[in-house]
């Protein structure tokens, strides 16, 4: 047997490994991949360090002087050197709430995102592996709960919320509301998802290899099928996170959202709105632009993974 | 079939079934105005009694469908068997929970027919050998677990350094040593392997088949080997057994079945084997098809094909019964002294 030993090339590091991988190649050729993957880097970076990068500190009300009101952006008539981006109808500098706004918006989006990862993985893993009928009734759950839309829900719970426990403690919870919200709401896609990619992997050898063994159930599920699902989670997160930005933003638009007092994008683009005709339009287009092009970045990213990952395309 | 104590695996009147009717609600049919429940089965396995001795090589052949690979199964309990039992060393195994099934997992392990499924693509070589050492092993310390993954990928003519390596990265044959590993680091007694070389290259075939047997011989290793190819049948069994539509219709020590097939199907099986110096025209040839295994026929599985079939094979069906050679068959014809 000896001489069916071979040698191969030396051994390769993980880093080494991913350098030659197809996803760091098609990385490499496609500009608009690495253009949205730069400006969500931007994003991010903002976003972490908003409280060094920012001028002002929107949150501290004696930084606010409502003698500064509806001043346009500096390169327009009657613009301050001072505040960059204008100031809104309460005087706070906007690029400083910008920059604490999309820190809001991110961090809502991740974590709601975070959330309806751990709750569909775990029941769409359930559901996908044991089958039968933990199988149909997971499933008929999460098609209940698709059948309502993650707006109404959440309309309702925040809604309701707010008139039982009152505005005050839900200005200090709104965060932790939104997350929970959006992340209960939108579990769904992830069970299906995850589910289809298990019951495609649970029949292949190595599941039966594994049983074989005589690992337990979660052994198996967790360590040998979850990694193999991991590529249509990568690309639905991407597109989820900014499905939560936007549901956030459009709950934070109906006065459902952050608080005024600690504005997200979606919530500055509603306090603004009312003073459109007026001809104060920085205080919604500015965040308007900055959420628009943070979807589309993530879209875009969501794109292109879906592409690469996608075992039709390419088999790695 | 007379209980041996000293068998290592007994199969005892096994059947599985599979049902074809869907779910409760894609049961249910309007039949003369009323609502019944209506329920369609494939007959996988019909009633299979096989035991293998330690230390032989038991191969199973037969065609496509046959329900080679579900006895397999079943005997590893991947498949629980609709009746029947299946014993493990006098100990009955088919009807215990995962937790009671642990010990006999150590003694009982199998390979796969394709080697680009049975491993997981995300795990390293060590990863996918060290995983099962550590779990049945659970007093070894890192060096002793690392040593034992060593002379296991040696004696499969795997390199221990490629171990940090994807299995993608390996060529067919390759992998199936590396399953063979796999098994073979839990040092079972008694391997099932599933068509493990039918997914390879002919030249790679018979190394992995040789890999076999001196596993065999180092490890004092039984099989129960599934195949579809004589060819292999006769170079690695020691008996075989002749299935067709879920039942065992011959079973014989190897040399005996491939210099004097019994029944009917045996003999047609063998007849169409392709030889070199082949010009015989007068191999006998099968008329009709398979019939299906969701409506059984009646009496002899094999009668619908049979060129000897008579009445009695229509309605009775045959059981293996011990000829004075050693052969087991279940043919009316031959018991009769008709064939």
């Amino acid at each position: 047997m000896t001489d069916s030993i071979q040698t191969m090339e030396p051994q390769l590091s993980t880093w080494q490994r991913f350098l030659k991988s197809h996803f760091w190649h098609s990385f490499k050729i496609d500009r608009v991949a690495q253009l949205s993957f730069m400006i969500f880097l931007i994003y991010a970076f903002l976003a972490v360090f908003a409280s060094f990068i920012a001028p002002f500190d929107p949150y501290d009300a004696s930084q606010i002087d409502i003698m500064n009101s509806e001043i346009p952006p500096s390169w327009e008539e009657g613009g301050d050197e001072l505040f960059l981006l204008g100031t809104d109808a309460q005087g706070r500098d906007m690029l400083s709430t910008i920059l604490h706004g999309t820190r809001v918006s991110l961090t809502i989006g991740l974590c709601a995102v975070a959330l309806q990862a751990l709750l569909g993985i775990v029941i769409g893993l359930t559901a996908g592996y044991i089958g039968g009928r933990v199988d149909s009734f997971l499933m008929r759950v999460a098609d209940i709960q698709l059948s309502f839309s993650t707006l109404m829900v959440a309309i309702i719970v925040l809604a309701v919320f707010q008139a039982t426990f009152g505005t005050e403690l839900y200005q200090q919870l709104a965060m932790i509301m939104l997350i929970l919200v959006i992340g209960i709401a939108e579990w769904p896609q992830y069970a299906r998802t995850i589910r289809a990619s298990v019951l495609a992997e649970k029949k292949k050898e190595y599941v039966d290899a594994a049983r074989v063994m005589g690992f337990g159930r979660l052994r198996i599920m967790f360590r040998h099928i979850l990694p193999n699902t991991l590529s249509p989670i990568l690309v639905i997160s991407t597109v989820q996170i900014a499905n939560a930005i936007i549901s956030e933003a459009s709950l934070s638009f109906l006065g459902l959202g952050m608080p005024v007092s600690q504005p997200s994008l979606g919530s500055l683009i509603s306090s603004g709105f009312e003073y459109i005709f007026s001809g104060a339009w920085w205080i919604t287009v500015i965040p308007g632009v900055v959420l628009i092009v943070l979807v589309l970045v993530m879209n875009l990213l969501g794109d292109w993974m879906r592409d690469v990952l996608n075992p039709k395309l390419y088999k790695g | 079939m007379e209980a041996q104590s000293n068998s290592l695996v007994q199969i005892n009147d096994l059947y599985k079934r599979f049902s074809i009717s869907g779910d409760f609600l894609d049961q249910l049919q309007f039949k003369g105005g009323k609502l019944v429940r209506h329920q369609e089965h494939v007959h996988a396995i019909n009633g299979v009694s096989l035991e293998v001795m330690p230390g032989e090589a038991l191969c199973v052949v037969g065609e496509s469908g046959c329900g080679k690979s579900t006895v397999a199964r079943t005997v590893m309990g991947l498949l629980t068997p609709t009746a029947g039992q299946v014993s493990y060393r006098g100990e009955r195994i088919d009807n215990l929970s995962d937790k009671q099934m642990l010990p006999y997992r150590k003694k009982m392990q199998m390979i796969f027919q394709n080697p680009y499924a049975s491993l997981n693509p995300r795990m390293t070589i060590m990863e996918t050998l060290r995983e099962p050492i550590r779990f049945h092993n659970p007093a070894l310390t890192a060096s002793e677990i690392r040593d034992k993954i060593h002379e296991v990928m040696f004696s499969v003519g795997v390199d221990p350094s490629w171990g940090e390596r994807y299995s993608h990265e390996f060529s067919g044959g390759q992998r199936q040593r590396i399953s063979i590993a796999r098994a073979l680091a839990v040092d079972p007694e008694f391997i099932v392997a599933d068509e493990p070389i039918s997914a390879l290259d002919v030249s790679i075939q018979a190394q992995v088949l040789n890999l076999m047997m001196e596993a065999q011989e180092q490890r004092n290793l039984t099989y129960l080997f599934i195949t579809h190819d004589l060819a292999v049948v006769e170079h690695f069994g020691t008996r075989v057994a002749v299935m067709y539509l879920g039942t065992v219709c011959e079973l014989a020590p190897t040399k005996q079945l491939f210099s004097s097939p019994r029944h009917p199907y045996t003999q047609a099986l063998m007849s169409a084997i392709p030889r070199l110096e082949d010009n015989r025209p007068d191999y006998i040839k099968l008329t009709g098809e398979v019939p299906t295994p969701v409506n059984l026929p009646s009496g002899c599985v094999f009668h619908g094909r049979c060129p000897h079939a008579n009445e009695r094979c229509k309605q009775e069906i045959p059981m293996l019964t011990l000829l004075s050679d050693g052969t087991r068959v279940a043919c009316h014809g031959v018991e009769e002294n008709r064939l």
